[in-house]
């Protein structure tokens, strides 16, 4: 058999394995009163972020995420929606990254981080047990016991106990995202899946700050088994609050970078209509790479840049 | 080079040492900075070394060429190769060669990779041809089959043989497993 063929086939029962869990993924949001959207792929403006480089596509973009276009729908009374669509991110591949993936992303109205994180417990283990694996899954040579609830654990704990310092308290940008890849969550248990919780206010990204405790971001990240899930944030309502960050962002990222990137306005003008909200974006690849054993995401993906 | 270039088997120049990359792996949380994990091997001594870099950061690939040389003779611990271009000398280790050792005679001609001036790995042909020196009439050996015997080569490797193999018997050798292939002919 050609090699293309060869390939093709033996992940084949990945593949279908993956269209199976798209099918329960949209089954369970429109059970909970979801309905799917679609935003475009192609944009004149995307949220500036120093780590996530985009493809561009003459003047514009292709996303990195469909978050800005689902939260101008939220601003519109659209309460509860969902998405899966391709985004595009420049540079990254590797065992788990590839520069064209899936996000499935979804928002919630009056609710914060804590509620999405909930949704996407009930999510996995529901695709847990239509697959018919039940609440242990075996995940490259790991037993995961999936079992609700989930242990939450705050970053600033994860860091004291495993980097030997607290990045709420002093945070140095470079050192956290060193310590974090290769100090804390190699440490995190394997058994069990972990949402780091409470980032600090720094690394709030589009999250609003804890009231109360302005020192840390409502801002969650799943983790299992060593692979990076899903991102979720109590959503920043505030439009001044979130131009200044990405005014500081953009400024960042054309001094270190030497990159411009534009201030995505009409995001920024729905902002201050947005509802108190919940959302998330989850990895679509990595759910299925842990479904499917797959220790790559070359194992669940039909074409990725290597085979292009 | 740019970080985001080097993948497994790239060689680099690091901390003034030549390296080949056996592993590239790409680290990168959603929201965080990239990180690449390499795990480097000396092309010196064989040493390994874990590095990680950022991206953005640029290393220094090892510029490598290919030569043609001919293996002239063992001395002390080295073995001296000679360009065939320009007859110039190079000194090559017992480390370096391994087991391309087992199949190197007098004469042979190789590949050596430069790095500058500085041997750093040899290709031996993949069939050479060794006659053997040493082999009994009809040796019991515990070998998968008893058609096999054991010969002694020129190189002083032993390998097993067909039991109609002789002293003086030119063999042909794949050096890739250091399997007999065929016999090709009778040492004068």
């Amino acid at each position: 058999m050609p090699p293309e063929q060869e390939r093709l086939a033996k992940i084949k029962s990945n593949l279908m394995r993956r269209a199976q869990i798209y099918d329960l993924a949209r089954d369970f949001f429109r059970g909970r009163g979801f309905f799917e959207v679609e935003t475009p792929t192609r944009v004149p403006a995307i949220a500036p972020e120093l780590n996530i480089v985009p493809e561009e596509s003459s003047d514009w973009y292709l996303i990195t995420s469909p978050e800005l276009h689902m939260k101008r729908l939220l601003a519109a009374g659209y309460p509860r929606i969902f998405q899966i669509s391709h985004c595009f991110r420049k540079g990254e591949r590797g065992r788990l990254h590839n520069p064209e993936f899936s996000l499935l992303e979804w928002y919630r109205s009056a609710a914060g981080f804590q509620d999405v994180i909930i949704d996407t417990e009930q999510l996995v283990t529901a695709i847990a047990g239509k697959l018919e694996s039940g609440n242990t899954i075996n995940y490259q040579g790991n037993k995961v016991d999936l079992s609700l609830p989930w242990p939450r654990l705050p970053v600033r704990e994860a860091f004291i106990e495993n980097a030997g310092w607290d990045p709420v308290a002093n945070y140095e940008p470079e050192r956290f995202d060193h310590d974090m890849a290769t100090l804390v969550l190699p440490k995190l248990e394997s058994a069990r899946p972990t949402v780091l919780v409470e980032y600090p206010a720094a690394a709030a990204s589009l999250a609003r700050l804890k009231p109360g405790d302005p020192a840390v971001a409502e801002r969650a990240e799943v983790f299992i088994s060593g692979l990076e899930i899903a991102n979720a944030y109590s959503e920043l309502t505030d439009a001044d609050e979130q131009r200044k960050r990405f005014e500081a962002e953009i400024q960042q990222i054309q001094r270190e970078q030497g990159r411009k990137m534009k201030m995505p306005e009409s995001f920024i003008e729905a902002v201050g209509y947005m509802p108190e909200c919940g959302g998330i974006a989850l990895g679509m690849e990595r759910l299925v790479m842990l479904f499917c054993n797959a220790g790559s995401i070359e194992e669940v993906t039909a074409f990725t840049a290597g085979n292009i | 080079m740019e970080i985001e270039e080097v993948h497994k088997n790239t060689k680099l120049l690091y901390q003034n040492k030549p390296w080949n990359v056996d592993g590239a792996e790409f680290v990168k949380p959603g929201k965080g900075r990239a990180i690449y994990k390499l795990r480097l091997k000396n092309l010196l001594d064989g040493g390994v070394l874990d590095v990680t870099f950022h991206s953005g950061e640029k290393v220094d690939e090892a510029s490598i060429t290919n030569t043609e040389m001919q293996y002239l003779y063992k001395e002390a611990d080295h073995y001296v190769f000679m360009n065939t271009q320009n007859f110039e000398q190079t000194f090559v280790t017992e480390k370096q060669l391994g087991d391309k050792i087992k199949f190197l005679k007098e004469g042979t001609l190789v590949n050596v990779q430069l790095l500058d001036e500085l041997p750093i790995d040899i290709t031996i042909p993949t069939f050479v041809e060794l006659a053997v020196v040493e082999t009994g009439s009809s040796i019991k050996t515990a070998t998968v089959t008893a058609q096999n015997k054991s010969a002694k080569l020129e190189t002083g490797f032993t390998i097993d043989v067909p039991t109609f193999i002789k002293e003086g018997d030119v063999l042909k050798i794949d050096t890739r497993t250091g399997n007999y292939v065929e016999r090709l002919g009778t040492k004068k």
